[in-house]
C-alpha cells in the first residue's frame, strides 16, 4: 500500500472548553517527504499532531492517515506511526535497553532482541545500553526517543519539536538521519522553531492560532525573501494576534 | 507608605489570601480537611460502641416448660441478646456460630423445668463466638445476675424453697474459638487485612497518576494498547508484594503471637490473593480518577479510614448501628476479616466462608470495570 499521501485530512478542528485551538485545518503530506510544521508557541501544532495519532479526539474533520480513517482507524494508525513527544516521555528510571525493549514489546516487534540490538547499534548507543535514561544529556535523550519511535518500523514519523534544546552538531546529525529515513519512503511531519531546519523540509505548513496561514515548498513560501521575514509578517498580520 | 523590611503584614496577608484561594481550588484536599474530622466524629461518636448490644443469638429449646420461656425472655430483656433463629439441633446451632451468623447459642436442655422444680440445678448452656473478646464480654458478664433475677419472680410462693441461697440454675458458658479471650488472636490476623488494604491501594493508586505526572502517559497512550492491558499490567506485579506481606504477618502471628491456625493455610492464601487483587483494583480505579499522585494518596485515606473503623477490625462489628454495618458490609476488609478469623481461629472451610468470598470477588470486578471505563485512552 503506497498511497500518494500519507496524511490527507480536511477540516481538522479541536476546541478546549470553548477555545478553538485547531481551526479547520486541511493538510496533505506526500508519502516519503519531510513536512515542516511551523508557527509560534500555542499555535496548535502539538494539538494537530496529537489528533493525527489518536491522542486527542478531533471535534471536527475527516480524512485519512496512512490510508486509515483518521478518527475510526486510530487503533490501526497507532501501530504504524512513530510519535516523538515534545517532552522526553520515556522511563527515566529504566535503562536505555530496557526502554527500547519495552517499546518493542508494546508494538509486538518480531525478533525483538535483534531489533533492540540493531537500534542501539545504529544510534551509537550500544556502549551505554545499561545507562539509565534519566542520566542522559538532552542530545542523547533525543537520540533514544528517536530510536524508540523507529523500532517498530513506522510508516509515518510525527516529531514534536525534536531538536529543542539540542546542540547544533546533534541537530545536524538528527536531520541527516531524518532525510535518510525519508529517502527510504518514510513520511515525516516535524514541528520546529528553527529556520535552518525549515529550509531542509520538502514542504512547510505555517500555523498561527489554530489557522493554517501558509502551505507549500520553502521556495514557494519565501518568494525571494527569507523565510524568517515571511513568517514574522504572517504572524503580525494574523487576525487573532493574541497570547494564549 | 512605610517600608517593611523585616516583616510586612501586607505580604503576610497576600500569602494567606493566596493559600485560601489555592485551598478552595483543590477540592479534594478541602474535602479531606472537612470530611475526615466529620467522618471521625460520626464514627467515634455514634458508630463505635464498646458495649455492643443486640447481638444475634440462636436458641435451642429442648424443654418447653414455663420456666425455660421465662428465662429466655429475661435474657432477651437485657438488651444484649436478640433471638434471630430457633434451631432444632446442636449441629445446626454450631454451624451458625461457625459461620458467624450468630454470636451466641443458648441451649435450654431437655427436662429443664422438671429438674429445676426438683431442685436439681439444671444447666443452661451458652456458647459464645469469642473470636473478638470485646464483642461478647459484657453480654456474658450480665448473664449470671440476669438469670437469678428472672427466676426469682417465678420461684415464689409454693416454689419459694428453691429460691434462697445457691443459684437454682447452673450457668455454663463456653467461649468458643478463643477461650482465653486473648485480644491478639483477634487483632493480629485482622492486621493482615488492614496492612494489605493500606499498602495495596496506595501502590496502584500511584501507578497511573505517576505516568501522567512524569509525562510518560503521552507515550504510553500513543502505543497500540488496551486499557485492560495497562490496568492488569500494573496490578499483577504487586500481587507478589502482597504475598510478601502476607507471609511476614503470618510468620509473626505464628512465632511471636502464637495465634492458633485451625484451618487450611492453602485456603487462606487463596482467599488472600482475591483480597489483594480487590485492593489493587481499587487503587487502579483511584488512579484513573485522581489527577495527580497526591490526590491518589488522599483517596486512599478516604477508603482506609472507614475500612479500619467500620470493618470490625478495631471495634466489634455487631456493636455498630445498622447504618454503619451496611457501610461496613460494602468494604472488602470486613469480609476478609471474617474469613481470616474464621479460618485461623474457627477452622472454617470453604463452605463457611463462601458467602464472604463472593462479596470480595464482586467488589474486585466492580473496581476493575470502573477502572477500565474511567481509563482515558486520549489526553482530552
Amino acid at each position: 500500500m503506497s498511497a500518494e499521501f500519507a496524511i490527507d485530512v480536511r477540516g481538522m478542528t479541536k476546541t478546549f472548553s470553548g477555545r478553538t485551538v485547531v481551526n479547520g485545518i486541511d493538510m496533505q503530506v506526500r508519502t516519503g517527504t519531510v513536512c515542516g510544521f511551523l508557527g509560534p508557541n500555542g499555535s496548535g501544532k502539538t494539538t494537530f499532531i496529537r489528533m493525527l495519532c489518536g491522542l486527542l479526539r478531533p471535534d471536527g474533520g475527516s480524512g485519512t492517515c496512512l490510508g486509515h480513517d483518521v478518527i475510526a482507524g486510530s487503533e490501526a494508525i497507532r501501530r504504524e506511526v512513530g510519535y516523538m513527544t515534545q517532552r522526553f516521555s520515556f522511563y527515566e528510571d529504566m535503562s536505555i535497553a530496557e526502554n527500547l525493549d519495552f517499546v518493542a514489546r508494546m508494538y509486538s516487534v518480531p525478533d525483538r532482541k535483534r531489533a533492540v540490538d540493531e537500534s542501539l547499534e545504529k544510534l551509537g548507543l550500544a556502549g551505554r545500553r545499561r545507562q539509565l535514561a534519566g542520566e542522559l544529556s538532552g542530545g542523547w535523550k533525543q537520540r533514544l526517543a528517536l530510536a524508540a519511535c523507529l523500532i517498530h518500523k513506522p510508516k509515518l514519523l510525527l516529531l514534536d519539536e525534536p531538536t529543542a534544546g539540542v546542540d547544533p552538531k546533534a541537530r545536524r546529525d538528527f536531520w541527516d538521519q531524518i532525510h535518510g529515513l525519508a529517502s527510504q519512503g518514510l513520511t515525516v511531519l516535524v514541528s520546529t522553531h528553527y529556520m535552518d531546519e525549515a529550509e531542509k523540509c520538502h514542504t512547510l505548513a505555517y500555523l498561527a492560532y489554530g489557522n493554517l496561514l501558509a502551505y507549500g515548498s520553502p521556495k514557494e513560501i519565501a518568494q525571494g525573501s527569507s523565510l524568517e521575514e515571511v513568517f514574522i509578517r504572517l504572524m503580525e498580520g494574523s487576525p487573532d494576534n493574541y497570547e494564549s | 507608605m512605610r517600608e517593611h523590611t523585616f516583616f510586612s503584614p501586607a505580604r503576610l496577608w497576600a500569602i494567606v489570601v493566596k493559600e485560601f484561594i489555592q485551598m478552595r481550588r483543590d477540592r479534594l484536599t478541602f474535602g479531606m480537611m472537612i470530611g475526615i474530622p466529620l467522618l471521625q466524629l460520626i464514627l467515634f461518636g455514634f458508630a463505635i460502641n464498646s458495649d455492643p448490644k443486640h447481638l444475634a443469638t440462636a436458641v435451642l429449646v429442648a424443654d418447653h416448660g414455663p420456666q425455660g420461656r421465662t428465662l429466655l425472655q429475661s435474657i432477651r430483656a437485657s438488651g444484649y441478646f436478640d433471638y434471630v433463629r430457633q434451631v432444632s439441633s446442636e449441629p445446626e446451632g454450631e454451624e451458625l456460630l461457625s459461620r458467624g451468623d450468630v454470636q451466641f447459642l443458648v441451649t435450654i436442655p431437655v427436662q429443664f423445668s422438671r429438674e429445676l422444680l426438683r431442685g436439681a440445678r439444671p444447666t443452661i448452656l451458652i456458647e459464645a463466638d469469642a473470636t473478638d473478646p470485646a464483642a461478647t464480654g459484657n453480654a456474658l458478664a450480665s448473664l449470671q445476675t440476669l438469670i437469678r433475677g428472672a427466676l426469682e419472680h417465678d420461684l415464689k410462693g409454693p416454689l419459694g424453697y428453691l429460691s434462697p441461697g445457691i443459684d437454682p440454675v447452673e450457668l455454663r458458658i463456653h467461649p468458643r474459638y478463643n477461650p482465653e479471650g486473648i485480644t491478639q488472636y483477634n487483632i493480629v490476623p485482622g492486621l493482615m487485612g488492614v496492612v494489605l488494604t493500606m499498602t495495596m491501594v496506595m501502590i496502584t493508586g500511584l501507578a497511573i497518576t505517576r505516568e501522567r505526572e512524569r509525562g510518560t502517559m503521552e507515550n504510553l497512550l500513543s502505543m497500540p494498547t488496551r486499557p485492560l492491558e495497562v490496568l492488569l499490567g500494573k496490578i499483577i506485579p504487586y500481587i507478589l508484594v502482597g504475598y510478601v506481606q502476607v507471609g511476614l504477618i503470618l510468620t509473626a502471628a505464628k512465632v511471636v503471637f502464637h495465634v492458633p491456625m485451625q484451618g487450611s493455610l492453602i485456603l487462606l492464601l487463596a482467599v488472600a490473593m482475591l483480597f489483594i487483587i480487590a485492593n489493587l483494583a481499587v487503587g487502579i480505579t483511584f488512579s484513573t480518577l485522581a489527577r495527580n499522585q497526591l490526590q491518589a494518596v488522599q483517596m486512599t485515606f478516604f477508603l482506609f479510614l472507614p475500612s479500619i473503623l467500620l470493618s470490625g477490625f478495631m471495634f466489634p462489628f455487631r456493636g455498630m448501628p445498622r447504618w454503619a454495618q451496611y457501610i461496613g458490609e460494602l468494604l472488602p476488609l470486613t469480609h476478609f476479616l471474617r474469613i481470616i478469623r474464621g479460618i485461623l481461629l474457627k477452622g472454617n472451610g470453604i463452605a463457611e466462608i463462601r458467602g464472604q468470598v463472593w462479596q470480595i470477588a464482586l467488589f474486585a470486578v466492580v473496581a476493575v470495570v470502573i477502572g477500565v471505563i474511567r481509563y482515558r485512552r486520549t489526553l482530552d
